[in-house]
């Protein structure tokens, strides 16, 4: 017995077993409840992969347990919008109606936007994103509309999913891989009030400082970036057609402008943690006038970088008479939100593994992106749409949930969809992050050719913002296979 | 005892023996495993699959009991060299990426099979618990490896396997999950020990990678028809008994890529599914299926195939129809009938 612990424990590197420290020899404490999955972490992505579990077809005699710290939250809609956004992708959108979460997100407050234009605070060169027939490129929601939403459909399963509110998790313990002694094989989850659980799966969706990801002592590549973002809730000068997303490039960071309502946007300004904190003490009117010149100033512009692009927009325009488009201006701002500015560090992060023996990671505490590219929450909501068809597949063939084979099917495609996106968004913020005029003229150039050949640019946004989430949710929806 | 084999044959010798005063060597080598009465004397050497040998003192009108007492005689188609294979590994049934590792890769095509077949014969299906209801026999159960998936499928599993330590190891790993352990009994036994009290109590048969282990594949194909319902299912998955076999199946799975401890598998008892069929339909079962399995062993997992010369697993439905299985009994008779009738020619 002994000896087939030590083989266990001593597994060849070249072996998959992925053998997590401590593997304590304490026996079972059999009083603790065995749940089938428990999801560390109530935020977005943490609650809605225990909603989109609990409503799984073959998960329905299965007993499925979220922890959240936090206490439970009613949500009544307020007036105001609340300064903490995101955008929603299609294919998000797609995995929250597959639980049924969508109409309630509609039915609260959701603005869609039909364009984005994105463009250089350094020259003439923009890039617009719209899709031909004329449909919503994404949705522009609060991030408490998307609880709210998420929370009402987990009382819907309440049977099979239990929340443990005020519930933190101080502690994990974890089973040798291969089970021959006579000690648990399930994760043992220690709460701060003493009580203990027992799980045959722990998925980690604590954020991008997750407690599981550090207990199970996966490596994280991380990097803080010398921004910060400052967000606010603005009210513009004039109601508009408000449906379209702007992002300018400056050189300290991007400023974004997301549409909230015809009168409202959503302010997210990625800038240098000085700046950040002068934005967040200067007076009401030094902010919104420093808003607006970051949008419609040309300060930056060098001449040179200026007829270089013009040159390449002519040369475009031989090739492609409809590919340059006429840059146009965001609408100007008038006021600014009380009490609705706020400021938050940026990083970096991505974790090597995101599997381990009954244990996975979703959302940030997998990977943690810029908002340049308004990616974060729906790299995490496509995280739970291929977990979810994995661990139902699984459920549906009766094989242990916690069993390596799955969960290493789920961490390939997921790493081989993130760590492109993840790694192009970085290579955006430093290249757009300097002024330096080789650099300019590269993404000048680049940002030009893009935005006029249509195959490139519609690949690109297919490729990012729509197909794989689409696809994903789209087979959770169907029960396809990939 | 035993030694009634020799002595009633040649009384002389023995006597012969005794007064010479050189002691008699006793057979011991010769002797079976396991207890049982006088008739487990035609059982014959350790290792070979028994026969109905003739024997040469006995009554013909004693044939048809010989027939019948043999069937209820426990472990005859056990074989005790298989056994002791197995006893050596019993500790590493659960090891996912030890000498195992197949059979729980194997998991993924069989399991599936198993269920899509019989929620495509029209049970009612329950939401989450696709074999909710059924009763399921898992034949050489070893480690519990098919018996766990298909009890978290929701049904109620009986497994069985001869060799005491593969029950124990089966047991202490369900019983981690108060699921499981409601749903899944071990016994340990042989097919031919449960067949008395069973008669007729199983939906589902399972006999995976088991019929090339098998002493006597006659007798338990026979066990299987009668422990089934009327319109239940075997499924079997086995190896066949081909060239491609002999390369693939032994002389790579077992001495170049080490997929297959080395001895777990004899060619000779590989058996093609035309003689699985034969004895099937003999046995009023009707084979539906016969899928061609392939392991590939660079991915570790098994995909189906359309060729059947490796592994293959079959589906077989025993008929409903009452009247079809009093058909055997008169073979019986034929058979001990010529035993009898030969026993006299021979000496």
């Amino acid at each position: 017995m002994a000896a087939a612990c030590g083989r266990g424990l001593l597994a060849p590197l070249g072996g998959r077993l992925r053998a997590c420290p401590r593997a304590s020899l304490r026996s079972l404490t059999s009083a603790a409840p065995l749940y089938d999955v428990v999801v560390s972490g109530g935020g977005m992505v943490g609650s809605a992969m225990a909603a989109a579990l609990g409503h799984d077809i073959h998960f329905h005699d299965k007993k499925i347990a979220l922890l959240e710290a936090g206490p439970r939250k009613e949500y009544h809609l307020p007036e105001s919008y609340s300064n903490r956004v995101s955008s929603i992708s299609p294919g998000s959108a797609t995995l929250l109606s597959s639980f049924g979460a969508w109409d309630h997100v509609c039915n609260l407050r959701c603005k869609p936007f039909r364009r984005m234009q994105v463009w250089d605070a350094c020259s003439e060169a923009i890039i617009t994103f719209e899709k031909d027939d004329l449909d919503d490129m994404g949705y522009i929601v609060e991030n408490d509309v998307v609880m709210s939403a998420v929370t009402k459909q987990l009382d819907a399963v309440a049977d099979r999913v239990e929340v443990f509110y005020g519930s933190r998790a101080v502690g994990y313990t974890w089973p040798l891989p291969s089970h021959s002694c006579d000690t648990s094989p399930w994760v043992q989850v220690e709460l701060a009030d003493g009580r203990r659980l027992q799980t045959k799966l722990l998925i980690g969706a604590d954020g991008h400082n997750s407690v599981v990801r550090k207990e199970a002592e996966i490596q994280n590549i991380e990097h803080q970036y010398d921004q910060s973002a400052v967000v606010a809730t603005l009210h513009l000068s004039e109601a508009t057609d408000n449906n379209v997303a702007w992002q300018r490039f400056l050189p300290t960071g991007p400023i974004a402008l997301l549409p909230l309502s015809d009168t409202a946007s959503s302010l997210v300004w990625s800038t240098s943690h000085e700046h950040a904190s002068e934005l967040l003490t200067m007076d009401k009117e030094s902010f919104v006038d420093s808003i607006n010149s970051a949008f419609w100033s040309n300060v930056n512009h060098s001449d040179f970088i200026d007829a270089a692009g013009a040159m390449f927009r002519s040369a475009l325009s031989l090739l492609k008479p409809s590919g340059t488009a006429v840059r146009q201006l965001p609408p100007s701002v008038a006021n600014v939100d009380p009490e609705s500015r706020a400021v938050f560090p940026l990083g970096m992060g991505h974790a090597t593994e995101y599997v381990r023996h009954r244990v996975a990671l979703i959302g940030d505490a997998a990977h943690r992106v810029h908002p340049l590219a308004g990616q974060g929450v729906n790299l995490g909501f496509g995280d739970i749409a291929c977990l979810t068809h994995h661990l139902s597949a699984a459920a549906f063939n009766g094989q242990d949930l916690g069993s390596l084979k799955h969960l290493l099917r789920f961490e390939t495609e997921r790493q081989r969809h993130n760590v492109s996106l993840i790694a192009a968004i970085d290579l955006l913020k430093r290249l757009y992050s300097t002024s330096l005029s080789p650099l300019v003229l590269l993404r000048t150039w680049g940002l030009q050719a893009t935005n006029a050949l249509p195959p490139v640019k519609f690949f690109f946004l297919l490729k990012h913002t729509f197909i794989r989430p689409v696809h994903d949710a789209n087979a959770i929806l169907w029960n396809k296979k990939w | 005892m035993r030694i009634a084999e020799w002595g009633e044959d040649r009384p002389a010798e023995r006597k012969g023996t005794e007064s010479s005063g050189t002691p008699r060597r006793r057979p011991c080598c010769r002797r079976t495993r396991g207890a049982g009465g006088p008739e487990r004397d035609d059982v014959g050497r350790r290792g070979d699959a028994p026969r109905l040998r003739p024997r040469p003192e006995r009554p013909a009108g004693c044939g048809r009991a010989t027939v019948r007492r043999l069937l209820s005689t426990s472990q005859s188609s056990v074989d005790p060299k298989e056994m002791r294979k197995f006893q050596l590994l019993a500790h590493r049934w659960w090891d996912e990426q030890g000498e195992y590792s197949a059979l729980h890769s194997m998991n993924d095509i069989r399991v599936p099979f198993i269920r899509d077949t019989v929620l495509n014969m029209g049970s009612a299906y329950q939401r989450g618990s696709p074999l909710s209801g059924v009763k399921i026999l898992d034949v050489g159960c070893g480690g519990g490896l098919l018996s766990e998936p298909l009890g978290r499928l929701g049904a109620s599993v009986t497994g069985i396997d001869p060799l005491e330590e593969n029950i124990r190891a089966a047991d202490q790993h369900k019983s981690f999950d108060p699921v499981l352990a409601k749903r899944i009994q071990y016994k340990c036994g042989s097919l031919e020990e449960i067949v008395e009290e069973s008669v007729e109590t199983f939906d589902v048969i399972v006999a995976s990678e088991v019929v090339e282990h098998v002493a006597d594949l006659e007798m338990f194909i026979k066990c299987c028809s009668q422990v089934l319902k009327p319109g239940g299912s075997l499924f079997i998955t086995t190896i066949n008994k081909t060239q491609l076999s002999y390369i693939l199946g032994i002389v790579v799975a077992e001495k170049i890529a080490g997929i297959v401890p080395e001895g777990t598998h004899e060619w000779e008892k590989f058996v093609p599914p035309e003689e699985l069929e034969r004895l099937l339909e003999a046995n009023s079962c009707s084979v539906k299926t016969v899928n061609g399995m392939l392991y590939n062993p660079l991915t570790g997992s098994w995909s189906w195939i359309e060729s059947t010369s490796i592994n293959y697993a079959l589906h077989a439905v025993k008929s409903g129809d009452q009247a079809q299985t009093s058909q055997t009994e008169p073979l019986s008779e034929m058979e001990s009938e010529q035993c009898s009738a030969t026993a006299g020619t021979s000496v």
